[in-house]
């Protein structure tokens, strides 16, 4: 299943596999580049993520030249706040979500995005492989319910997502009664959700 | 400390997506700050905003990117890290998000009479909501009033009561347009809180209505 989008992205490959496991794609890369600050791993990362992020910027109505040129502000960022990377919170593909969300934020709507307050994190601060584990597989096993999802769900979710739209624009664009969409969504919120039981 | 009253599945969605205005997003924020089980589901709204880019189509990159991309950490990487993000006051009524908008703790908010003894101050957002905070001296009605849009109050200190139940720290009450209610600030000790408007609200009495232009809500 594993993408091997990455340039090269072979290499480490083979060296990391036996160390953890194959269903956690990208997180040993996005580990090296914060505690080693690893290039190779980084385009590796920039190989994979970078088109992904670059669509994802386009869909929420940038043009091809400034999607780019976020697309790959998003990426500096990855290397420049990968110290910030906890793999037992979160997934590569969602934490460079939410710095692409952000970008998209900032450029799009000019407004910075107030974020939580930090939890306050015990002294047992070495995260456990078994949970960074538990994460990815979870994480795959989403990414497969989404994929499985009836299209006209998933074409909503996506909208959501991506669209930058609100309900009620997607009802327009769609031509949906703003009920219909909000239940669609509901539904498909739930089978992802019953999915991971 | 049990949060009983909490965000939308709407609300959290479209946080993850990013698609609120400035101040929706810090009420958000704030009342994630506060409660445990909104900062969990938010985790698997972001989730799935993870998976749906993972599994989008792609678009490839300019040739020149990659080296783009690589000079750019190179001449950032002689910089320092990272400046600190976030600040180290605390505050035991206004969580991070809030400091961040004040600009210190509960101290430096500044306020303004709205009357009645009740006072408020706007917080620096984009115009496409408005977030204040609000102080109700103990036992105060805030006037009966429905809402044209949206409007959320988040409680920092004391609590309140409406038609929708009690509210107290950490509880937020997602008002729309056809609930009208009237809060009343709980008697044992004044009250704080953090309300967002998407659009004016609308007062039933002819009082509140003269007042409306100066409260500015």
């Amino acid at each position: 299943m594993r993408d091997s989008g990455g340039m090269g992205a072979n290499g480490t490959d083979i060296l990391t596999a036996g160390m953890t496991n194959d269903v956690v794609p990208w997180v040993d890369d996005l580990i090296a580049v914060r505690d080693a600050r690893d290039e190779g791993a980084f385009i590796r990362v920039f190989g994979h993520f970078g088109p992904r992020v670059k669509a994802f910027l386009m869909r929420t109505g940038m043009d091809a030249a400034l999607a780019e040129e976020c697309a790959q502000e998003v990426l500096v960022t990855v290397w420049n706040k990968a110290h910030l990377y906890d793999a037992t919170r979160a997934s590569p593909s969602t934490w460079i979500f939410t710095i692409a969300r952000n970008k998209k934020i900032d450029v799009l709507r000019k407004q910075r995005r107030p974020e939580p307050e930090d939890l306050p994190w015990g002294p047992e601060s070495e995260p456990d492989q078994e949970d960074v584990i538990g994460l990815q597989q979870e994480s795959e096993q989403l990414g497969r319910a989404l994929r499985d999802l009836p299209e006209k769900q998933r074409e909503l979710i996506e909208k959501a997502y991506f669209g930058d739209l609100s309900h009620s624009e997607i009802a327009d664009q769609t031509g949906l009664p703003l009920g219909t969409i909000k239940s669609r969504i509901r539904l498909a919120l739930e089978r992802l959700r019953h999915s991971m039981k | 400390m049990t949060v009983k009253h909490h965000l939308t599945d709407d609300l959290l969605m479209a946080y993850s997506a990013g698609d609120l205005p400035e101040a929706v997003n810090l009420i958000v924020a704030t009342h994630i700050s506060l409660c445990d089980e909104c900062r969990a589901a938010l985790g698997s709204y972001d989730a799935v905003g993870g998976a749906v880019l993972d599994t989008c189509t792609t678009v490839e990159m300019s040739k020149a990117s990659l080296n783009t991309v690589l000079d750019m950490i190179h001449a950032q990487d002689t910089l320092a890290q990272d400046k600190p993000v976030s600040t180290s006051i605390k505050d035991d009524v206004l969580p991070a998000p809030l400091i961040d908008y004040v600009g210190g703790g509960l101290e430096n908010v500044r306020w303004r009479s709205a009357g009645m003894g009740v006072k408020q101050a706007i917080l620096p957002t984009s115009k496409d909501a408005t977030g204040r905070l609000l102080y109700i001296p103990a036992g105060t009605a805030i006037p009966d009033h429905g809402h044209s849009g949206l409007e959320l109050t988040l409680v920092l200190k004391g609590a309140f009561q409406d038609e929708g139940g009690y509210f107290g720290r950490g509880d937020i009450e997602v008002a729309s347009e056809d609930l009208n209610h009237t809060p009343v600030a709980d008697i044992s000790e004044d009250c704080i809180c953090l309300a967002v408007t998407d659009a004016p609200l609308k007062f039933k009495g002819l009082v509140p209505r003269i007042a409306q232009p100066f409260l500015g809500i």
